[in-house]
C-alpha cells in the first residue's frame, strides 16, 4: 500500500502532529507496510455482517438527572500550563 | 434573472435539565468560570461519559411534538476536531442513528397558505465550553477557556431546505421555540444562548432546481437578527452572482452593529471530524412503550389548544392565538374559565388588564399576584351586579397591589354598586335641579348632553351607580 | 521466608496474627525496590512516605481486629491509573507533570480495603507495545534475564511481581497486555471479560478493548484480587451491572470432566520450540489432572491482528486527542494556538503513539473509514463468533501466549509490523471481549519463563481460574524466583 508523504502531512494535520521530514518517510513507509498488511482483511467476505460496537451486548446505561459535587476551581485549574483567574489561558484565539 | 433564495436551519436547543448530558455537574448559568466542572467535562485522563436519562426523555417529547419518528436503536458518535473550548478533542454527538428523525412542522406566514416545512433530523450532543477573548480574560494577547458549558446536553434540530423567505425562516423558529418552551424543555432564552440558530442560505434562479452553493450563517441569537441576517445574505450571494462572482461555501457570523455577515477567518481545511460510533458509550434502546408513554406524558401542544379554545371555548383566533403564547398564560387562561369564569371575558382581562400591569411591573404571568380563581370572582361580581365593570377595574389594582380577594376588597372600600333605583333617582332629581339649562337643551333636542348627565350621576355616586340603572332612569326622567 | 516473596494469602496471614506489621512488611517492600531497581527499573514514581503512613493506618485497623485480606498488603499499580495526589504519567513525557484530582475506581477499591500503594510501575507509553521499550521513563528489565525485555505493555506490573518489587500488581490489558508480561516474568495474569471491571481512571487507549487486571504470584491470589476489584461501576457506561462471584470458592474443585479446547490455529508450526514443549507438557498435566482435549478451530484467526490495528488504532488517535496542552500535561512554547497543539503533541508523544495516531487517524479519515474502521468492525464479527460457536463444545481453550520467550531488548524495535505479529495469540481475545489468563507453564533452556494461556467463556472467569489452580498445583513452576 503506497502511502505517500502528502497522505502522511494529511494524517499529521488532523492529528495535530509536527513530523520531520525524516520521520515523514520513515511513516510513510513503515504505515504503508502496516496498511499493506491489513489490506488482508479485503479477503473475508463481509457482506451482511453487522459490525461490532462493543464486545459484550450492553444497551440502555444511564444516570439520573441530579446534581453531583464539581470538583471546584482549584482542583479543575491544579494541572493547568497556563491560567488567568479562573479560566484556562490559551494564546490568543481568532474567530 | 430572478433568484429564489433556499434556507435550511439548524438550532441549537439547550435543555433545561439539572445536570448536564453525560456528568452530574450543575447546568445552572452565570457561575464563576471553571466552578462547575468534574473529571468528565474537563476531558481528563481516564474519565468517562454517563447519559443523563432526562435528556433522551426529552428529546423524545420534542421528536414526538415536531411529529419525528424515534429511532428504536441510536447511538452516539464521535465527532473529531481540535479546539480549546473543546476538551475531549471529540465532541459526543449522534451522527448514522439519531434519536429523531422525518418531522414536520405546518408555518403560516401572513397572508399564505399553511406550509410544511420537513424536519430531517433531531439528534443529542453536548455543549462545548466558552471562550473569552482579549481583556475579558485579563490578558491582550491570549483567550481564556471557561468550560461550566461544557457537556451542557443540546438538542439539534435540523430542517430541510425547505423555506423560501426570512419570513418563513422566523415564522419556523417561532414555532419551534414555542414548542420547546412549552414543553419545559427549554428556557427559550436566546440571549443566554439556550436557543441558537444557524442559517443555510443559498439561492438558485427562479424555475430552477439545481440547488446554489450554501453559506452558512452561525449562531443568530435573536428573531429579529435572523431575518436582517437571512435577508443581507439573500442579496449579498445575488449581488456577488450577478457581478460574475461564485458563492464559497464557508462559515459566516452576523454583526448586527452593520447589518452585515462576514466570512469567519477560514478555519483551517474543510473539516473531516472522522465520525466513528462511541466506544465509551452503549447503544440507546427506545421500546414502543417508552414512546407511547412519552406520548401519554405530553401536555397539549399550543397548536392543539388553540384549536380546542376556538371550537370548544368558542373564542376567536386573534384570542386564541394571544392566549396560547405561552403555556403558563394558557394555563392561567383555563383555571379562570374552570372557576367558573366566562371565556371571552376572562380572555379579555387576561390580554387587558393583566397583561398591562405584568408589563408595567416587569412580572412574569407564573407570577401574577391575582390568581385565576381571584379573577373568576372578580368577574362574578361583575356580572351579578356587586359592583360596576368600571369599579371592577379599581378594585382589581388593589387586588394586584394587596393581594386580597375581590369581595374583601370591595366591602374594605365600600365599592359596592348601588343599583336602587330610589337612591339613584335621588341623585338623578338633584342633577336635573342644578342642571337646569342642559335640560331645557336635552329636551330641545340636543342628545349628545344625555352623556354629561350619565357622567355627573356616576361622579355623585363615586362611581358606583348601576350604569345600566342609571341610564334607564335618566332616560325616563329626561325625557319629561 | 523473605516477605517480599509472599503471596497475598501468606502476608495476610502474618498480619492477621500478628506476626508481622504493615509498617514492617511496607519497609521490607521498600527496602526491596531500593536494592533491586537499578537492575529491573519496574517503577516509574515510588512512594514511600504514603505508603508508610498507609501501612500505620492498616496497621491501626489490625489492632481493632480490622483485618480483611488487602488490609495492609503492599501493591504496586500500573501508571495508567489515575492516583489522586500521585503523579501518573502513563509512560509518556506529555503527562510528566500530571498530578490527578481522582482515583481510579478498581484502585480506590483496594485501597478501601487496606491496600499499601507502593509507587506506580512502568510501562509502554500509553499502553501502546508489547516490550516495555516505549516509556519515556526508561526501559524495564526481564527479572529473569535483564538482557531481555519483560513484555509489555505492563511490564512494569510483571517484573516487579516477579522481582518481589510487589505482592501484587495492577494492569491492563487490550492486545495482551498483561498476558504476554505476565508469560515472560513467570507470573499469573489475568484479563477479564470486558464490563467486569471498571475503566474510570484507567487513561484510554482503545475504549472497546481495554480490561483491567491483576498480576499476582499464584491463581488464589489472582482469584481474590479480581473479586476485589470486579463489579458494576456507574461511572462506566461499559461497566457491566452483574454479580461477582466468590471466585475463591469453587478454585479446588479440580478439572476432571473439564473440556479444554485446542484451537488449531494457534498450534502453528515455527512455534518456538521450548513454546512448543511447555504446550505438549501442559497438555499431559491437564490429561493427567482429568481433563478431555477436544481439537477446535478458529477460522478467522489470522486475521485478528489486522482488525486490531485498525480498531485499536483509530479509537487510541480519538481518546489521545485530549493531550493539547490546554488544560493539563506538557504545553510548549509557541506562537500562536495551532503552534501550541503541534508542538506540545510532537514534543510530548513518542515514536510508537505518533505512529499509531497517524494509523488510526487515516483509518478513520474521509474515504477510507468504510474500507478500513468498518471493514475491521465486521471481521472482529466474524472473530467473536468463533468463539461463541467453539465455545458450544468446550468450556475452556489452552493455547501459548507469545511465539517465542521474551526477546533481547532492542531486538525488535526498529520494525513495529514484527512486533505487532507477536500479539497474534493475545490479541483475538480481546476482540472477542472475552476473559482469558496467562499461568507460568515452563523456562526455556535459557531460563526465560513460559507461560499458557486458557481463555474462558464470557464471565467465566470461575472456570478460568479452577483450571489455572489444577494446573498450577499440579506443577511447580510458580514456586520458582527470578534469582536478582
Amino acid at each position: 500500500m503506497k502511502i505517500t508523504v502528502a497522505d502522511v502531512e494529511y494524517a499529521a494535520r488532523l492529528a495535530r502532529l509536527e513530523l520531520t521530514s525524516g520521520e515523514k518517510e520513515l511513516f510513510a513507509g513503515q504505515i504503508g507496510a502496516i496498511l499493506g498488511y491489513v489490506e488482508k482483511l479485503k479477503e473475508l467476505d463481509t457482506e451482511g455482517i453487522v459490525p461490532t460496537s462493543h464486545a459484550v451486548p450492553m444497551e440502555n446505561s444511564f444516570r439520573e438527572d441530579v446534581v453531583q459535587p464539581s470538583i471546584g476551581v482549584k482542583n479543575a485549574l491544579a494541572n493547568a500550563p497556563e491560567s488567568e483567574g479562573s479560566f484556562f489561558a490559551v494564546p490568543k484565539v481568532i474567530e | 434573472m430572478k433568484y429564489q433564495p433556499v434556507i435550511g436551519l439548524e438550532v441549537h436547543v439547550q435543555l433545561l435539565t439539572d445536570t448536564k448530558i453525560f456528568c452530574g455537574c450543575s447546568t445552572k448559568f452565570g457561575a464563576e468560570p471553571n466552578s462547575q466542572t468534574c473529571p468528565v467535562c474537563l476531558g481528563l485522563p481516564g474519565a468517562l461519559p454517563v447519559l443523563n436519562k432526562k435528556v433522551v426523555e426529552f428529546a423524545i417529547k420534542a421528536g414526538l411534538s415536531t411529529n419525528c419518528s424515534i429511532t428504536p436503536r441510536s447511538i452516539f458518535a464521535r465527532k473529531n476536531y481540535f479546539y480549546p473550548d473543546l476538551p475531549k478533542g471529540y465532541q459526543i454527538s449522534q451522527f448514522e442513528d439519531p434519536i429523531c428523525q422525518w418531522g414536520w412542522l405546518d408555518i403560516k406566514v401572513d397572508g399564505e397558505e399553511s406550509k410544511r416545512i420537513r424536519i430531517t433530523r433531531i439528534h443529542m450532543e453536548e455543549d462545548a465550553g466558552k471562550l473569552v477573548h482579549g481583556e475579558l480574560s485579563g490578558r491582550n494577547d491570549g483567550s481564556g477557556v471557561d468550560l461550566n458549558r461544557a457537556c451542557t446536553p443540546l438538542l439539534e434540530v435540523v430542517s430541510e431546505p425547505d423555506l423560501r423567505s426570512s419570513d418563513e425562516a422566523v415564522s419556523y423558529l417561532k414555532q419551534l421555540h414555542q414548542i420547546v418552551t412549552w414543553l419545559g424543555i427549554c428556557d427559550g432564552n436566546m440571549e443566554e444562548g439556550s436557543f441558537r440558530c444557524d442559517a443555510n442560505v443559498s439561492v438558485m434562479p427562479v424555475g430552477s432546481d439545481t440547488l446554489g452553493t450554501r453559506a452558512e450563517i452561525k449562531n443568530v441569537n435573536s428573531f429579529k437578527f435572523v431575518k436582517q441576517a437571512i435577508e443581507y445574505e439573500i442579496q449579498r450571494q445575488i449581488d456577488l452572482i450577478e457581478d460574475g462572482g461564485k458563492v464559497v461555501q464557508e462559515t459566516r457570523l452576523f454583526d448586527p452593529n452593520s447589518g452585515k455577515t462576514r466570512s469567519m477567518r477560514s478555519k483551517e481545511e474543510a473539516h473531516d471530524y472522522r465520525y466513528f460510533p462511541d466506544p465509551d458509550l452503549v447503544p440507546l434502546v427506545i421500546s414502543e412503550q417508552w414512546v407511547e408513554r412519552s406520548r401519554q406524558g405530553l401536555p397539549e401542544l399550543p397548536e392543539q389548544r388553540q384549536q380546542r379554545f376556538m371550537t370548544e371555548l368558542e373564542l376567536p383566533l386573534y384570542d386564541a392565538e394571544v392566549l396560547t403564547a405561552s403555556r403558563a398564560l394558557a394555563d392561567y387562561f383555563e383555571a379562570g374559565v374552570a372557576a367558573g369564569g366566562n371565556a371571552k371575558t376572562v380572555g379579555n382581562w387576561i390580554m387587558g388588564e393583566i397583561t398591562r400591569a405584568l408589563n408595567d411591573s416587569g412580572t412574569a404571568i407564573e407570577s401574577c399576584p391575582v390568581s385565576p380563581v381571584q379573577l373568576a370572582e372578580l368577574l362574578k361580581l361583575i356580572d351579578n351586579g356587586t359592583i360596576s365593570g368600571k369599579i371592577a377595574k379599581t378594585v382589581f389594582d388593589e387586588m394586584w397591589r394587596s393581594g386580597k380577594a375581590p369581595l374583601a376588597v370591595v366591602e374594605e372600600q365600600g365599592l359596592l354598586q348601588v343599583s336602587d333605583t330610589g337612591a339613584i333617582e335621588l341623585i338623578i332629581d338633584e342633577i336635573m335641579a342644578a342642571n337646569a339649562g342642559q335640560v331645557e337643551e336635552y329636551r330641545g333636542g340636543k342628545e349628545k348632553v344625555f352623556g354629561f348627565f350619565v357622567g355627573q350621576v356616576m361622579k355623585a355616586s363615586k362611581g358606583k351607580a348601576n350604569p345600566a340603572v342609571v341610564n334607564e332612569l335618566l332616560l325616563n326622567k329626561l325625557k319629561g | 521466608m523473605n516477605i517480599f516473596d509472599m503471596t497475598i494469602h501468606e502476608l495476610h496471614t502474618e498480619l492477621k496474627n500478628k506476626r508481622i506489621s504493615s509498617v514492617e512488611a511496607t519497609t521490607a517492600m521498600l527496602e526491596r525496590i531500593r536494592s533491586v531497581e537499578p537492575q529491573v527499573g519496574s517503577f516509574i514514581t515510588v512512594t514511600p512516605d504514603q505508603a508508610l503512613a498507609a501501612a500505620a493506618v492498616a496497621d491501626e485497623r489490625i489492632a481493632q481486629g480490622d483485618c480483611h485480606l488487602f488490609t495492609g498488603i503492599p501493591l504496586a499499580i500500573k501508571d495508567i491509573f489515575l492516583t489522586e495526589g500521585v503523579l501518573t504519567t502513563c509512560g509518556s513525557r506529555i503527562l510528566d507533570n500530571f498530578i490527578p484530582p481522582y482515583s481510579a475506581t478498581s484502585w480506590e477499591k483496594l485501597r478501601d480495603r487496606g491496600a499499601v500503594l507502593l509507587g506506580k510501575l512502568n510501562q509502554d507509553e500509553f499502553a501502546m507495545g508489547s516490550s516495555n521499550e516505549s516509556s519515556a521513563f526508561g526501559v524495564t528489565r526481564n527479572p529473569w534475564n535483564t538482557a531481555h525485555i519483560p513484555g509489555g505493555s505492563s511490564g512494569g506490573s510483571a517484573a516487579a511481581v516477579a522481582a518481589s518489587e510487589a505482592i501484587a500488581t495492577l494492569g491492563t490489558d487490550t492486545g495482551g497486555s498483561i498476558r504476554q508480561p505476565a508469560s515472560h516474568c513467570g507470573c499469573v495474569g489475568l484479563k477479564p471479560t470486558y464490563g467486569r471491571v471498571s475503566r474510570y481512571g484507567v487513561i484510554a487507549y482503545a475504549s472497546s478493548l481495554d480490561q483491567v487486571g491483576p498480576l499476582t504470584r499464584d491463581v488464589a491470589d489472582c482469584a481474590s484480587m479480581l473479586e476485589a476489584i470486579a463489579g458494576h461501576d456507574p461511572k462506566d457506561s461499559t461497566s457491566v451491572d452483574a454479580a461477582v462471584p466468590d471466585y475463591t470458592a469453587s478454585l479446588k474443585n479440580g478439572v476432571k470432566g473439564l473440556k479444554i479446547g485446542l484451537p488449531k490455529e494457534y498450534f502453528i508450526t515455527g512455534l518456538d520450540p521450548d513454546v512448543q514443549s511447555a504446550m505438549d507438557a501442559a497438555i499431559e498435566t491437564y490429561r493427567r489432572l482429568g481433563a478431555e482435549f477436544v481439537d477446535i478451530s478458529l477460522p478467522h484467526t489470522d486475521y485478528a491482528v489486522a482488525t486490531y490495528y485498525l480498531i485499536a488504532t483509530a479509537e487510541a488517535s480519538s481518546n489521545l486527542a485530549r493531550y493539547d496542552g490546554v488544560r493539563f500535561g506538557h504545553r510548549a512554547e509557541a506562537d500562536g494556538l495551532l503552534d501550541m497543539y503541534t508542538r506540545s503533541r510532537s514534543e510530548g508523544f513518542g515514536v510508537e503513539v505518533k505512529r499509531r495516531i497517524m494509523l488510526g487517524t487515516y483509518a478513520l479519515s474521509s474515504g477510507y473509514y468504510d474500507a478500513y474502521y468498518v471493514k475491521a468492525q465486521k471481521v472482529r464479527t466474524l472473530i467473536m463468533n468463533d468463539f461463541i460457536k467453539a465455545f458450544a463444545d468446550v468450556d475452556v481453550m489452552l493455547t501459548p501466549v507469545a511465539p517465542t520467550p521474551a526477546f533481547k531488548i532492542g531486538e525488535k524495535v526498529n520494525d513495529p509490523l514484527q512486533m505487532y505479529l507477536s500479539d497474534i495469540f493475545t490479541i483475538p481475545v480481546n476482540l472477542a471481549g472475552t476473559c482469558a489468563m496467562s499461568l507460568p507453564a515452563g523456562f526455556s533452556a535459557s531460563g526465560l519463563p513460559i507461560g499458557l494461556q486458557l481463555i474462558g467463556k464470557p464471565f467465566g472467569e470461575e472456570t478460568l481460574l479452577r483450571a489455572g489452580y489444577a494446573f498450577e498445583q499440579a506443577t511447580e513452576w510458580h514456586t520458582r524466583k527470578a534469582t536478582i
